[in-house]
């Protein structure tokens, strides 16, 4: 513990400072993007003057109090969530994997549950009326939920010997399990009708425009347990980045964080895809971004990734839905053209120290 | 305060999104609004039967797939109707919506029901029978059933007009495929239950192809087998247009090449929305379809 605690404060030093820092400018960031999020949309109807309004007892109009308490609020939510556990989740994945281009999608997740969605947009019709009927449009959503733990679990399965993870037989594992389901869904894709691929197209974009009450209630505690559960994975991921063995030998218990890790990330991504669809990059971007500011840190790394996952999404929501008003774009159209010329020039700005 | 009336919308939230689902399941009959000043029309087919009723003063906004007549183009666009934005749809402050069967999402629906704008759902009007009992529904909806009979009586004319054609065909019917669109070299072509096949049928011609239901894609030999004597495709305009099959690409294909209407050349290029949209000028695409198909003029 010693050992562990010397490490520790070598790891973070000077940049221990830094990393409170950004922790507090990532919340007054997340608090005025919420409060710009709650206030403005497609409506025009002035969010703050609803809520003053609510506040101190006035009359509000029914539409208004459904767009901001019914709308604009779980959307807020959700974007909230959504964002933190694609966040935190690649953090934890580069943190497991020691590598920086890892992300929940290497685990079999984000696959699964497109396998799930596909399986349930194309195949769903076919269910019998009774269980259509009682699971009603949450099909959708349920079946990615479960595609992604299915193929999460199986992949854990096979890496797992005697006890033992090996992180590497995962890696690549997970390159196999994902054409395998890739290849699936083609089979299914193949069966689907013209209608049905525009619905595939839509899920694969991802999108907050779905949010509700109902799924927040279902998917929300999933991923606050994930959320809460992530920041005592820290020093087991600092520990890890200095390998396996060395890991062990500061009392580490290492096939612990990698069990907690596979379980968190994908509690965390499943619920986060299974209700707004795949949106790509935050789960990478974040992550990497952080760690050149405030340095390899999980104890910073880990809840500042969540804090600039949520804002990075809410922006990115407030975007899709202001651009083409009255109708709005799919989000993962806004974090992919945000995210990809900034990673690049994050990436040429950094080149010296990424190859250092 | 705000906690209170903010937990009481979640039971109510979830009450309507179950209640929903049934609605959306078995579309009911609508309910009369004479009064609605602010219309938003959901679906091509709608749109056009607002304007042919002369309805058209009352409608606010439009969906993507409204393409016509023309000044509709003007009006906003919440977006595709299976992808509406439920503040979207809200910002342009309907009183009333009219949506053909399959908007959505679900959730949209569901929290545009509990902003309180009724929204009334239409019969999906395929076959004559149907066609005229939509335009119906859609007066009555609109508090105007006696603006429905001159479209109707136009209609049923020119679905008349249609059935003496077809009725004085002599000889066999002529097999038509149509083509939805065309990647990769593959094409994808209706099958049964669908508007096209639906129009092929009205306009006295058979679906080249009836072993499955709705678009799929096809096999060179699937297309072969099938024989077409006529190639039928569409033009959508807007954005979209790049997915048009063009005559040339569909005649250069082999396996259309082996097929009568390859070697014949015989391909019929028609607009979507007069094609396939069960609008009130249905009766007239048809006619122009079989006179196409059939050769008269």
């Amino acid at each position: 513990m010693v050992a562990m605690d010397a490490s520790d404060s070598r790891l973070s030093g000077d940049r221990r400072h830094l990393g409170r820092l950004v922790f507090l400018c990532l919340i007054a960031l997340l608090a005025v993007l919420a409060v710009l999020s709650l206030g403005h949309g497609a409506s025009g109807v002035s969010g703050l003057a609803v809520i003053g309004d609510l506040l101190t007892g006035r009359d509000v109009a029914q539409t208004d109090r459904v767009i901001l308490l019914n709308i604009r609020l779980p959307r807020l939510l959700t974007g909230i969530l959504v964002g933190a556990a694609l966040a935190v989740s690649g953090a934890i994945m580069q943190g497991l994997f020691r590598n920086p281009l890892a992300d929940p999608g290497l685990l079999g997740v984000s696959a699964g549950a497109s396998l799930g969605a596909i399986a349930a947009i194309v195949l769903g019709g076919a269910l019998p009326a009774a269980i259509a009927g009682l699971v009603g449009w949450h099909l959708v959503p349920l079946a990615a939920f479960a595609g992604s733990w299915i193929a999460m679990l199986t992949l854990y399965a096979i890496a797992t010997r005697q006890g033992r993870t090996s992180v590497a037989t995962m890696l690549l594992a997970g390159i196999a399990l994902a054409a395998m389901i890739a290849a699936l869904s083609g089979l299914i894709i193949y069966r689907a009708d013209d209608q049905q691929l525009r619905d595939l197209t839509f899920w694969s974009l991802g999108s907050l425009a779905g949010s509700s009450w109902t799924k927040l209630i279902a998917a929300g505690p999933v991923i606050l347990i994930a959320l809460t559960l992530a920041p005592a994975m820290s020093r087991g991921l600092n520990g890890l980045a200095l390998g396996e063995a060395a890991a062990a030998h500061v009392g580490i218990r290492v096939q612990r964080v990698k069990r907690a890790s596979v379980l968190i990330t994908a509690a965390a991504t499943g619920a986060a895809v299974a209700i707004s669809g795949a949106i790509g990059f935050v789960g990478i971007v974040v992550p990497h971004l952080l760690r050149l500011i405030t340095g390899p840190d999980h104890r910073w790394l880990l809840i500042n990734s969540g804090l600039l996952g949520a804002a990075v999404l809410i922006a990115a929501d407030m975007i899709a839905r202001s651009i083409v008003v009255p109708a709005e774009l799919p989000i993962g159209i806004i974090t992919a053209m945000m995210g990809g010329p900034f990673f690049m020039w994050v990436l040429l700005s950094n080149r010296k120290v990424l190859d250092g | 305060m705000i906690f209170s009336k903010n937990f009481s919308t979640i039971p109510r939230a979830i009450a309507a999104s179950l209640l929903a689902t049934v609605l959306l399941n078995t579309p009911s009959h609508a309910d009369p609004h004479p009064e609605a000043r602010r219309i938003l029309s959901v679906g091509g087919s709608i749109t056009e039967i607002v304007y042919a009723l002369g309805q058209q003063d009352r409608l606010i906004a439009r969906d993507t797939t409204s393409s016509f007549p023309e000044e509709a183009l003007a009006l906003p666009d919440v977006g595709y109707m299976r992808q509406l934005s439920a503040e979207g749809v809200l910002s342009v402050d309907p009183d009333l919506i009219l949506s053909e069967e399959g908007a959505g999402p679900p959730e949209t629906i569901s929290l545009l029901q509990e902003a309180g704008v009724p929204f009334e759902i239409m019969p999906s009007g395929m076959g004559p029978h149907g066609l005229v009992n939509k335009v119906r529904a859609i007066a009555e909806t609109l508090g105007v059933p006696e603006a429905a009979e001159q479209t109707v009586n136009t209609l049923e004319a020119d679905l008349a007009n249609l059935q003496a054609a077809v009725a004085s065909d002599s000889g066999e019917k002529k097999k038509v495929l149509f083509v939805l669109f065309v990647t990769d070299g593959r094409i994808n072509a209706s099958g049964t239950g669908t508007a096209a096949d639906e129009i092929i049928h009205m306009a006295g011609a058979e679906n080249a192809v009836q072993d499955f239901e709705g678009y799929k894609q096809l096999t060179d030999e699937a297309i072969t087998a099938a024989a077409p004597d006529i190639i039928l495709t569409m033009t959508r305009g807007g954005p979209a247009e790049e997915l048009d099959p063009k005559a040339e690409e569909l005649l250069a294909m082999p396996s259309i090449s082996t097929t009568p209407a390859g070697r014949d050349g015989n391909i019929i290029t028609m607009n979507g929305l007069y094609l396939l949209g069960f609008g009130p000028r249905t009766g007239k695409a048809g006619l122009e379809l079989h006179d196409a198909i059939y050769g008269n003029s």
